[in-house]
C-alpha cells in the first residue's frame, strides 16, 4: 500500500469527509471481537512513539503475524498512526472499529456487496422491521491471516443398526 | 388394507383409558378447530408437559403471517460440513436426543466433481477437521415442496402445507404409518420408533402446535423452518447457528429480502427439480 499520496489528498479534501462519514453506520453490527483488555489502544499508544516501519513486533502483539498480502501492506495501511483507536481507509479517513467492513469493503468489493445484503456473512435477529444485526468480517476472518480456520465438526449420527440393534 | 379406524387404534394403543387420553381420541383435526377448541387443546398440552417434564411449555398455534412465503436458500460454495446446524436443530425443536436418535438435517459429504447422490452419500464422515480436501458438504432437510409428495400420500391429512409454505404434522392426528416417508424424495421425515427421550433439562419451552413441541412415540416429525420462531420474524436456528453464513432465509413475496437477492444474483438450484415437487429450498454458489 502506498499511503503518502493518500495522506497528502485527504488533508485537501479533508472538509467534506465528516458529510461523507455521516450516511454510513447504516448497519448495525455485532461488536468488535477484541481480546480482553486490549481496547481501547490509546491507554498504551497514547504514550508510545510511532514506529512506521516494517519489523518484526518483539514487545507487544507478538502472536500477530501478517498472512495477508502481508508483501505490500504493514499494521499502518489500516491502523490509524495518529489514533490507534481508530482503523484507516486508503484515502486517509478513520473510522471506528464498528465500521471495520468498510475498510476491507476496499479491497472485496464483491463480497461486501453480498455481506451488505446479508448473503456473505451472516445477519442474526429479527428480520421483520430492520432490527437485524450484521456480523463483522472480523467476527469470521482475523483481519491479519483472513483465512477462515478448520474447524472440529459435531458427531455424526447414529446408525440405524447401532440404534435399533439389528 | 387396513382400515383407518383400526390404524389410528394403532397409535393410541399405548395409553390407558384417562381422561386425556379420551379427550385426545376425540380431538378435532387442528384445521377443524374453533378458537376454542385450541385455547382446550393448548390447555390440556400445557398441562400435560408440565406434568410430564415439570417446566412450563408455552405451545403457540400462531397462524401464517399474510403475504408470507418462506424460502430458503444454502450457498454450496461456503458450506464446511461442521454440523452446528444439526445440533442447533436439535436442541432448538426438542428432537429425541438417543434411543431413538432423531435429526431432521443431514449433512452429506461430496468428492468434489461428483453427482449429487441423496442414495449413496456418506454422512457419517468424521475427520478431526473440516472441511476436507477434495470434499464438498451439502446439508439436506424438508425442503417445503410447494408440490408435496409426502401430503398427497397421507391418508388422514395429518400432514399439510400451510398458507406460508411451511409442510407441517399434527402429531396428534399422525397414525404412524409412514406413508410420507416412502413418498419424501429429500428423506426429509423421520420416525419415533420409539418413545422419544428428551431431558427436561434440555427442553427449549418456546414451541408450536406445529412444530417443535414434544413429540411421541410411533410418530413421524419434520423441519418446519421453526415454524415458532420465523412467524414470530425471526431465523430459523440453523441459520443463525451456523459459523459460515452458509444459511439464508427470508420472504420469497419480499423483493428486499435475502432470499430474492440471491436468486436474482446467483447461479441456484433446486434439488430433484425434474421431479416437479417444487422445493422452496434453493441451493446456490456464491463463488
Ligand atoms: C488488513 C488490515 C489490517 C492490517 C494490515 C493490520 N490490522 Fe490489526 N486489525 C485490523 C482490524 C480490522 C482489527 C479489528 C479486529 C476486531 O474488531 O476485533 C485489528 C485488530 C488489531 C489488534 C487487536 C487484536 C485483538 O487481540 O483484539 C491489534 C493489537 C492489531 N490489530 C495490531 C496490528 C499489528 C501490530 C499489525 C501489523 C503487524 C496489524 N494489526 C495489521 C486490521 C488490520
Ligand atoms: C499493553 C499495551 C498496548 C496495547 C493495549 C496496545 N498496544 Fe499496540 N503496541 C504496543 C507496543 C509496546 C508496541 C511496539 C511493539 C514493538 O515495537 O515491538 C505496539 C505496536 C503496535 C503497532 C505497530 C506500529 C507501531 O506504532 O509500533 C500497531 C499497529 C499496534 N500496536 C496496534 C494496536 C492496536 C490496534 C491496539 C488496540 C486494539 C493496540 N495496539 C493495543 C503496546 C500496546
Ligand atoms: C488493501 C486491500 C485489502 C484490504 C483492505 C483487505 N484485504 Fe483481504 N485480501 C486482499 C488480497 C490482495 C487478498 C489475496 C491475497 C492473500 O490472501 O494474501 C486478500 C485475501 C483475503 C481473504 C482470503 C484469504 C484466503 O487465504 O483464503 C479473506 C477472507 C480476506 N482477504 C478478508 C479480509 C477482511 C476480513 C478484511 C478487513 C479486515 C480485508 N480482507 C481487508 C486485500 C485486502
Ligand atoms: C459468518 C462468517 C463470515 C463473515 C461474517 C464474513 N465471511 Fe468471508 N468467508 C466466510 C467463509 C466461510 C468463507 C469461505 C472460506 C473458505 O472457503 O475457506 C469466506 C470467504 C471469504 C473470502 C475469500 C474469497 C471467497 O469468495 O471465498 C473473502 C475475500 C472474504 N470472505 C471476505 C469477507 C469480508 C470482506 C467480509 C465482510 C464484508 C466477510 N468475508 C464476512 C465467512 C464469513
Amino acid at each position: 500500500m502506498k499511503a503518502m499520496p493518500f495522506i497528502i489528498c485527504c488533508m485537501t479534501i479533508g472538509l467534506v469527509l465528516p458529510v461523507l462519514a455521516a450516511q454510513h453506520n447504516e448497519y448495525p453490527v455485532s461488536p468488535p471481537p477484541f481480546s480482553e483488555g486490549i481496547f481501547p489502544c490509546s491507554t498504551c499508544h497514547a504514550g508510545l512513539a510511532v514506529n512506521t516501519r516494517k519489523r518484526q513486533l518483539k514487545d507487544e502483539h507478538t502472536a500477530i503475524t501478517l498472512r495477508h498480502a502481508e508483501k505490500e501492506r504493514w499494521c499502518l495501511d489500516c491502523h490509524s498512526a495518529g489514533n490507534r483507536d481508530k482503523l484507516r481507509l486508503a484515502d486517509g479517513e478513520t473510522i471506528d472499529f464498528t465500521e471495520s467492513y468498510r475498510l476491507c469493503g476496499q479491497c472485496h468489493g464483491n463480497i461486501y456487496r453480498d455481506w451488505k445484503a446479508g448473503i456473505h456473512g451472516k445477519r442474526t435477529g429479527s428480520f421483520t422491521g430492520g432490527k437485524r444485526t450484521y456480523l463483522l468480517c472480523v467476527g469470521c476472518h482475523n483481519p491479519h491471516d483472513p483465512k477462515f480456520k478448520p474447524l472440529k465438526p459435531e458427531p455424526p449420527p447414529v446408525r440405524p443398526k447401532a440404534q435399533y440393534g439389528k | 388394507m387396513l382400515s383407518l379406524g383400526a390404524l389410528a387404534g394403532l397409535s393410541l394403543g399405548n395409553l390407558s383409558c384417562t381422561r386425556r387420553a379420551r379427550e385426545e381420541f376425540l380431538q378435532k383435526h387442528f384445521r377443524e378447530m374453533t378458537e376454542a377448541d385450541k385455547a382446550a387443546v393448548i390447555g390440556r398440552l400445557e398441562a400435560q408437559y408440565q406434568q410430564q417434564y415439570g417446566k412450563a411449555v408455552r405451545v403457540g398455534t400462531e397462524p401464517a403471517v399474510p403475504g408470507t412465503l418462506w424460502g430458503y436458500g444454502l450457498d454450496l460454495s461456503r458450506c464446511i460440513g461442521c454440523r452446528r446446524c444439526v445440533y442447533a436443530c436439535v436442541q432448538e425443536n426438542n428432537q429425541s436426543r438417543g434411543n431413538p436418535q432423531l435429526q431432521w438435517i443431514r449433512v452429506i459429504r461430496l468428492k468434489k466433481g461428483s453427482l449429487i447422490n441423496l442414495e449413496n452419500s456418506e454422512h457419517y464422515y468424521d475427520p478431526a477437521t473440516v472441511p476436507e480436501p477434495g470434499f464438498m458438504y451439502m446439508p439436506v432437510q424438508c425442503q417445503q415442496c410447494e408440490n408435496p409428495p409426502c401430503v398427497r400420500v397421507c391418508p388422514v391429512k395429518a400432514t399439510w402445507k400451510e398458507p406460508d409454505g411451511l409442510v407441517v404434522v399434527d402429531y396428534n392426528w399422525c397414525i404412524g404409518c409412514r406413508y410420507c416417508i416412502a413418498a419424501c424424495p429429500y428423506k426429509g421425515r423421520v420416525f419415533n420408533w420409539a418413545e422419544p427421550t428428551l431431558p427436561p433439562q434440555e427442553i427449549n419451552p418456546e414451541v408450536h402446535y406445529l412444530g417443535n413441541r414434544p413429540r411421541m412415540k410411533n410418530v413421524v416429525e419434520k423441519c418446519t423452518f421453526c415454524v415458532q420462531r420465523v412467524r414470530k420474524g425471526r431465523y430459523p436456528a440453523c441459520v443463525e447457528a451456523c459459523p459460515t453464513g452458509t444459511r439464508k432465509f427470508g420472504n420469497l413475496l419480499d423483493p428486499a429480502s435475502e432470499i430474492r437477492y440471491l436468486i436474482e444474483h446467483k447461479r441456484v438450484f433446486r434439488m430433484k427439480e425434474d421431479l416437479n415437487t417444487e422445493p422452496k429450498f434453493y441451493y446456490f454458489f456464491s463463488a
